[in-house]
């Protein structure tokens, strides 16, 4: 098998908040392979974004290690994790987060100029089937056209990983569909290691792997021998 | 204590820092209004109550040599409610220690009990013996300036002869509060002193038993003042009496009516100024800050609370912001305004001071600051109580951004997208950003009319001491002397060059207006004391013409080559017709000037002299005071060096200390502005600039996107700001215009440059405590706020 895209061992997250400690994460190990992708599950509170944040630069663990290939990001200053996230992580999140003063255009290209070896902003958008959407703003798409140009966003910079945190979300389920179609497509077009954190079960269909969380550790880990092309996907 | 209650205690600490920003701008204002007007109210109050407890008179008057009996004949005019008289002259001093000579006005006191009016506040010591010819009283600042204390001894030459006197006692007059001596403009407390002496001592050695040659007057109430003035004018023509004159041309109190005026006519600009853009500025803020509690708002709603209980919560909120501002306004207002009614107390020597109680400033300036503040937040709370809760509390849809140019010309595409971003922001928002705008020049502006005065103070030394007044030193003489005194002054040592110089009172009068003002007469190829016109060039005078003051012919409605009247109050007393040639640019009192063989014709007198200008060699200088200290024939040594050091020590400290605390308060509300701009811009932005973080942009990065913003705002502001201050100094200095003093309004680079450097100094401060909590943003919980 080739080698882990990210590997964690036994990574643990807590936090203080008065007296009480809460244990988000507790001693998981994983690894996560190139051009995977990966849906993560579970209940509300479970830990799944706590994990994700952490893949993706936003937050530190309080113990274990975690790899990106072979770069140790437990161990990055601020200044790395920055670098990190520039260069080699998208993200999208269920609320679009989108600079409502730019256009489709312009929201994708602010992250292509300072990327490493970016993909032309018009290619970004034409992978999520906005090509002709460029020059509107935020205000005048709809959530599921904004959930899109975030994606274009997030892959515009070419990034090995693609992080996503309840993508459809706060979407209807055909919208949610073509933003979950939209995934696949650059998944498939540029082998992006894809990482999806949802309630909806349908989901996990698409996904190679399906990681069930449960109170701060992986309770189950579940492969598609078939996956479903999300064209086929309702819910 | 409800839950509402908690939150906006919670809310406040919070927001601390924040409130604390906008609670200052307030106090800003606030402590301007009741700072200025308290301090020029106290200080009015404590002038009037002087002259009245030590009953100060309404008229003067001077004679050479006026018999006792003609005073009972001036009590008798209709409206005189006290006449007094007395000896008044002046005469050299030889004081141990003081290299220079100095000059006293030597003033007699009644042999028993004290002056009916003008009376003396005694520091020290006591009253001279009437028997005594060698006792006397000195004014409280020449006996600090010389560390007398009853015992003390000094000289002075009286009608010729060197006489030792000694310090009794250390007094205070209300006639004296501003002492300035001959032919200086500024009080000099080394070099010019009040000496009260016995009647009968001065009266032997001037010859003046059973006379007297100055004469004081109370008026009744419902007195006449310029019929009771003719009335003795009349009385004492035939004694050599120059004509009467009021409180208005009595050098001490024309002095301090101008101070007191100056500071109230500040305390009328400024102040409103400062509270209204205070106010201006908090209303904006709090706009802004109440907006930024939509979702909050949103959810208060949902919970049942009624509009009217949301609105009242967040009217508490703001109250105790504005609250705590007024307080901190008051208590610094109330001790700045001590602290200046101290600072001119001293400076007037005022025996006392009356603080006044100043509530209705204290109202005032609350309410306004309340009212405004309170419509700021309310203009925000409407549009969003108005919102259904499920809408409120959902984050505002992205709101709709336009192109800022059409799209044919594509420039957004070769533009960075952080330039984008800022130029759609501002395009978005422009009523925002043009607010921001005049927020920023409003404090640009206030700065330049805070610290313009320093420019003005240079300029008028400028001109008035190296372009007009350029002699070193001035000799006077009691009374006018045959022209031969200048050949005896051009012989002392060390005198390189010497000009006569001919004064004499006239009244000047156009139409129904009329001043009183010293007429001079001086060689026309003069270059000592020169002639300098409102182009700041040196002008020689045509024959028979007449200078007057720029300021006196805007009062009289004059202009160059009309005529105006002159009274001759010396001598003849004739009326004359003489046309105006030339505009003069001074800065101290209101003057009329012609060559002096021009003023002998007018006179129809041999070409006299009152004083003569010297430029001197310094190396003989100690060998010139030498010798003037023992002049028989001279009265005072003026000098200009000294003048200058006195008037950059006075009245250039006193301005520039007020400009200071206004400078400073300035200050702190364009500080204050500037902060809150950039916290609440970070605070509108803080999701999209977190996103930005997220997507990889450095903490540096995201924080150069908000401040370029703020930058080119503060940058874009500060033309305007300049016009705007200009502005406002330009009504400064038309409020703060006196016959006594004024200024040329030149408001130099430096101050523009300094105004702009502490309001873009401010931008950059809030930029570095902003800049921390860019660097704190902490990305998970912004960007989950809404999980
Ligand atoms: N900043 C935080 N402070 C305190 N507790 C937190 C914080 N972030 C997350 N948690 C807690 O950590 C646990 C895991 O949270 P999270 O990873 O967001 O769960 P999930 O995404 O699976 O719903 C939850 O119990 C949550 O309350
Ligand atoms: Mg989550």
């Amino acid at each position: 098998m080739a080698d882990a895209v990210f590997r964690a061992e036994s990574l643990s997250k807590t936090y203080q908040t008065g007296d009480v400690l809460v244990h988000a994460l507790r001693s998981v190990d994983l690894e996560v392979f190139p051009g995977e992708v990966v849906v993560l599950l579970g209940p509300s509170g479970s830990g799944k974004s706590t994990l994700l944040n952490i893949m993706g630069g936003l937050d530190r663990p309080t113990s274990g290690r975690l790899f990106f290939k072979d770069r140790e990001l437990s161990a990055l200053p601020d200044a790395e994790l920055t670098e990190y996230r520039r260069n080699n992580v998208g993200f999208v999140f269920q609320f679009y987060n989108l600079v409502p003063s730019l256009t489709a255009y312009e929201n994708v290209a602010l992250v292509t100029e300072i990327a490493a070896e970016p993909m032309a902003p018009e290619a970004a958008l034409a992978l999520v089937g906005l090509q002709n959407r460029m020059d509107h703003f935020p205000a005048q798409m709809s959530g599921g056209e904004q959930q899109r140009v975030a994606i274009a966003r997030a892959i515009a910079k070419a990034p090995s990983v693609l992080l996503c945190d309840e993508p459809t979300g706060a979407l209807d389920s055909h919208t949610g569909a073509r933003v979950i179609a939209a995934l696949m497509s650059v998944n498939s077009k540029l082998g992006t290691t894809t990482l999806i954190i949802t309630h909806n079960a349908v989901i996990q269909e698409v996904a190679h792997r399906v990681i069930h969380f449960a109170d701060g550790k992986i309770s189950r880990i579940a492969e598609n021998a078939h996956r479903k092309s999300a064209a086929g996907l309702v819910w | 204590m409800g839950k509402l209650d908690t939150k906006l205690l919670r809310d406040l600490q919070r927001m601390w820092a924040q409130s604390l920003a906008i609670a200052l701008v307030i106090a800003g204002g606030v402590a301007t209004l009741i700072m200025a007007v308290g301090s020029a109210r106290s200080l009015l109050e404590t002038r009037n109550a002087y002259y009245e407890r030590y009953d100060f008179a309404d008229i003067f008057a001077e004679v050479r040599r006026a018999p006792r009996s003609v005073l009972d004949e001036i009590r008798r005019i209709d409206g005189v409610a006290v006449a007094d008289a007395r000896i008044s002259k002046l005469a050299v001093l030889d004081i141990p220690g003081l290299r220079e000579p100095a000059t006293g006005r030597f003033v007699s006191l009644p042999d028993r009990g004290e002056p009916l009016l003008n009376k003396l506040y005694m520091k020290a010591g006591r009253m001279p013996e009437p028997n005594r010819v060698d006792e006397v009283v000195v004014s409280e600042s020449f006996a600090t300036a010389h560390r007398f204390e009853p015992g003390s001894q000094f000289a002075a030459i009286l009608n010729g002869r060197k006489r030792t006197l000694t310090v009794v006692g250390i007094a205070l007059s209300p006639e004296f509060i501003y002492a300035v001596g001959p032919g200086d403009v500024m009080p000099d407390d080394r070099r010019f002193g009040v000496v009260w002496m016995p009647e009968r001592s001065l009266a032997a050695i001037y010859d003046l038993e059973g006379a007297f040659s100055s004469l004081y007057v109370k008026l009744s109430a419902v007195a006449d003042e310029r019929d009771v003035m003719s009335q003795i004018d009349g009385k004492l023509a035939r004694y050599g009496g120059t004509a009467a004159f009021g409180r208005k041309d009595q050098t001490s109190h024309a002095w301090l009516d101008h101070e007191l005026d100056m500071l109230r006519n500040m305390s009328r600009t400024l102040p409103p100024i400062f509270l209204l853009v205070s106010a201006f500025l908090v209303n904006l803020t709090l706009t802004r800050l109440v907006a930024l509690e939509r979702e909050q708002i949103g959810l208060l709603k949902a919970l049942g609370f009624s509009n009217g209980a949301v609105a009242a919560h967040y009217a508490k909120f703001v109250a105790v912001i504005v609250l705590a501002g007024i307080v901190i306004g008051s208590v610094a207002g109330t001790l700045l305004g001590v602290f200046i009614t101290r600072m001119f107390g001293d400076f007037f020597r005022f025996p006392f001071l009356m603080f006044e109680k100043t509530p209705d400033l204290y109202v005032i300036a609350g309410v306004l600051s309340l009212i405004a503040a309170l419509l700021g937040a309310m203009r925000a709370l409407r549009e969003v109580v108005t919102l259904p809760p499920a809408i409120a509390m959902k984050p505002p849809a992205p709101p709709m951004f336009h192109h800022v140019v059409p799209l044919l010309g594509r420039v957004d595409r070769w533009l960075s997208q952080r330039v984008m971003m800022m130029a759609r922001n501002l395009a978005h928002h422009p009523l925002r950003a043009l607010f921001t705008l005049l927020g920023l020049s409003l404090s640009t502006a206030i700065l330049i009319v805070s610290l313009f005065t320093r420019g003005t103070m240079e300029e008028l030394i400028d001109v008035t001491y190296f372009m007009a007044d350029r002699q070193d030193a001035t000799l006077s003489f009691p009374e006018r002397k045959s022209v031969t005194a200048l050949y005896d002054v051009g012989r002392l040592p060390g005198v390189v060059a010497a000009e006569p110089y001919r004064e004499v009172p006239v009244r000047i009068r156009k139409g129904n207006v009329e001043r009183r003002i010293l007429l001079s007469g001086r060689p026309r190829d003069a270059h000592l004391r020169q002639i300098i016109d409102v182009d700041l060039r040196r002008v020689e005078l045509p024959e028979g013409g007449l200078a007057v003051s720029a300021l006196l012919a805007e009062i009289l409605d004059v202009k160059v080559g009309e005529s105006v009247e002159i009274d001759l109050l010396e001598g003849q007393n004739r009326t004359l017709s003489v046309p105006v040639a030339a505009l003069v640019e001074d800065y101290f009192g209101i003057r009329g000037m012609m060559d002096n063989a021009s003023l002998s014709r007018l006179m129809r007198e041999a070409p006299s002299i009152n004083s003569v200008n010297i430029s001197v060699d310094e190396k003989d200088l100690d060998d010139l005071y030498a010798r003037v200290k023992e002049l028989p024939s001279v009265s005072g040594m003026a000098l200009q060096r000294a003048s200058l050091e006195n008037f950059r020590t006075n009245v250039a400290l006193l301005i520039t200390t007020m400009a200071g605390i206004y400078t400073l308060l300035a200050a702190i509300i364009a500080f204050g502005v500037v902060y809150n701009n950039a916290r609440i811009s970070l605070s509108e932005r803080a999701r999209e600039l977190a996103s930005l973080r997220v997507l990889g942009f450095t903490s540096g990065e995201v924080l150069r996107i908000l401040l370029l913003e703020l930058g080119l705002l503060a940058v874009l502001a500060q033309p305007p700001g300049w016009a705007m201050g200009y502005g406002l100094a330009w009504i400064m200095r038309t409020e703060l215009a006196g016959e006594i003093m004024r200024v040329r309004l030149v408001v130099d680079p430096s101050t523009y440059a300094l105004a702009s450097g502490i309001v873009l100094l401010s931008a950059l401060l809030s930029a570095l405590v902003v800049g921390r909590r860019v660097y704190k943003l902490d990305l998970v919980a912004v960007l989950k706020s809404r999980d």
